[in-house]
């Protein structure tokens, strides 16, 4: 039996998530196939061919896959399981969106964002917004899984898949999609950066994120933000480090003018070197610091600013 | 419009668990329950529909131990109209929930569903997809605007990225994120009326669904522990430990 991976892309570009989802199923028995589903996606098509350790692309492309639609992409992955004893995904948007209803279709329970494999049926996952890590055997012909994309590396490019074009169309013709809205911006994704700065209430409004993205430029960094910075209406949602919003994992963390509510340390406190700014000293994001600066965010950002 | 909420019992958001000292489970002792923030969320979007005239009856649904009839006493209070326990003792996955709510949906027939996008207990961000695949409806997961424009819903979804906005045929399921709504408070003269509307036990063993769960919990630990570093007392020290000890900026 083989393992499928659901890429994660944007018919253009493959995401990082879909190679970190290939690190992950490398763990496990089997050839790594990938699926490519979208519309007008050669692009996203020829860079999945090129992951490592995957010998198969399949690819279909047609209209009714253009922007995810959960309804059809998982009628299209239940039509071709037949021959894989595991499906991943990354557990993006996408992935937690589409992947549960694959599962419910093929009568099988799914392990949702898996940290790590122990065995092809026994995973762990964090729950409790990470306060318990819980190993869990699936008993279920067919797992389905989605990943948490930071607990595994991202595979390298130097592959050289077969390409294989499906003729599959699944249009439910239920949903219908009207627009998007998704921030342009030229610095990387939260979820990708090498480097991030996050703000959380201390930031008082939203201008004051301008000091954070100067430091922002300087170190190559995503700019994030806490649940109270995005509920209080400084920065758009899509900020959201935590339990409910992104979960990152980057070298570097700085957390600016954020308490560190359990329920944001969710999200972050895997990171590999997390800096705490805070000029209360009782702060809990203290406790999970490697290095912590006791001061005013208003004077210790320009300042930390003008030194790198 | 009739409206159907799934609910769950959840350990409130503000406590911090712990694993079981022998690993085995949760550690769920003397621990204060509460609804699911995202099945709150849920149940005011519904009384709001119901307040600005589109929805006509909410109804509360739950599975799980009877003393979940807690939870739906609270549903009950925000403003729904009356409220359904599906009563059983197993830990039930969210595949047999989404079974025995798929029960609910076929005896009650709602124009619309809606609920939590996660429980904040096992956080699997399942239940609602899954319900939309058994019932073979729409889904628009991951709220933050709703409307109802005619026969459709049209919803705007939040993705990494930024917002993605669908329109879906109702019936369909809906499952709302952090920034739908703000819920009430209830009032004490709501709370006080929540005691006398219509709550029904149903069996869980009497629907003809297989709930029995698909995953065995090995164990159940604490995560890795992360040492606090130090404290650095100016901006030139952090500098400097982050160019010459960590090595993370140059």
């Amino acid at each position: 039996m083989s393992i499928l991976v659901i890429a994660e892309h944007d018919n253009e570009e493959i995401k990082a998530s879909t190679n970190n989802v290939v690190t992950a199923a490398t763990n496990l028995e089997g050839e790594i196939h990938i699926l490519v589903a979208g519309s007008n996606c050669t692009g996203a098509k020829d860079q999945a061919s090129k992951i490592s350790n995957v010998t198969k692309v399949l690819v279909a492309d047609a209209p009714e896959y253009e922007h995810c639609l959960a309804e059809n992409i998982a009628d299209l992955i239940v039509a071709i399981s037949a021959d894989y004893s595991h499906i991943l995904a990354p557990a993006t948007t996408n992935g937690k969106n589409f992947m549960p209803r694959v599962s419910a279709l093929l009568d099988v329970s799914q392990v949702s964002d898996i940290t790590a494999i122990d065995a092809p049926d026994t995973f762990q996952r964090p729950i409790y917004a990470g306060n318990c890590i819980a190993t869990v055997q699936n008993s279920d012909s067919k797992k389905v899984i989605t990943v948490r994309t930071t607990a595994f590396d991202a595979a390298p490019n130097d592959g050289n898949a077969e390409i294989a074009d499906l003729q599959e169309n699944h249009n439910l013709g239920v949903s219908e999609f009207i627009k998007a809205e998704i921030a342009e911006s030229d610095r990387p994704e939260l979820t990708a950066a090498d480097v991030i700065i996050s703000g959380g209430r201390g930031m008082q409004n939203g201008d004051n994120f301008k000091i954070l993205e100067s430091v922002a430029d300087k170190l190559g960094a995503a700019i994030g933000a806490s649940r109270a910075a995005v509920d209080s209406g400084f920065v758009p949602n899509d900020y959201q480090v935590g339990q409910t919003g992104k979960i990152v994992a980057p070298n570097l963390y700085i957390a600016v003018g954020i308490s560190g509510a359990i329920q944001h340390l969710a999200g972050m406190k895997d990171s590999k070197v997390i800096v705490a700014i805070n000029k209360d000293e009782d702060a809990p994001i203290f406790q999970v610091a490697d290095y912590g600066l006791v001061a005013d965010l208003f004077t210790a950002v320009p300042e930390l600013d003008a030194k790198l | 419009m009739k409206i159907l909420v799934p609910i769950k019992r959840v350990v409130d958001y503000n406590v911090k668990v712990r694993p079981k000292a022998d690993e085995s489970g949760v550690d769920l002792n003397n621990v204060k329950m509460a609804i699911n923030p995202f099945c709150e969320i849920a149940v005011e979007e519904a009384v709001r529909l119901k307040e600005a005239g589109t929805a006509t009856e909410i109804i509360a649904v739950t599975v799980g131990t009877s003393a979940s009839q807690e939870q739906l006493r609270t549903a009950l209070a925000l403003g729904a109209d009356r409220a359904i326990l599906v009563e059983t003792d197993i830990e039930v996955e969210p595949l047999g929930i989404a079974k025995l709510l798929k029960g609910i949906i076929d005896k009650e027939s709602p124009d619309l569903i809606l609920l939590g996008k996660q429980a904040i207990d096992g956080d699997n961000n399942q239940t609602s997809q899954m319900l939309a695949a058994l019932s073979g409806y729409a889904q628009a997961t991951f709220a933050s605007e709703l409307k109802i424009e005619g026969e459709k819903a049209v919803v705007t979804r939040e993705v990494d990225g930024g917002l993605q906005t669908i329109s879906v045929n109702l019936p369909c399921i809906v499952s709302s994120d952090l920034r739908l709504n703000e819920p009430r408070y209830a009032s004490l003269p709501n709370i006080m009326k929540a005691k006398q509307k219509q709550l029904d036990v149903v069996e869980a063993g009497s629907m003809g669904v297989d709930i029995e769960p698909r995953n065995k919990t090995i164990k159940v630990s604490p995560p890795p522990v992360r040492e606090a570093g130090i404290i650095v007392e100016t901006v030139d020290d952090l500098v400097d430990k982050l160019k010459n000890e960590a090595k993370v900026i140059t």
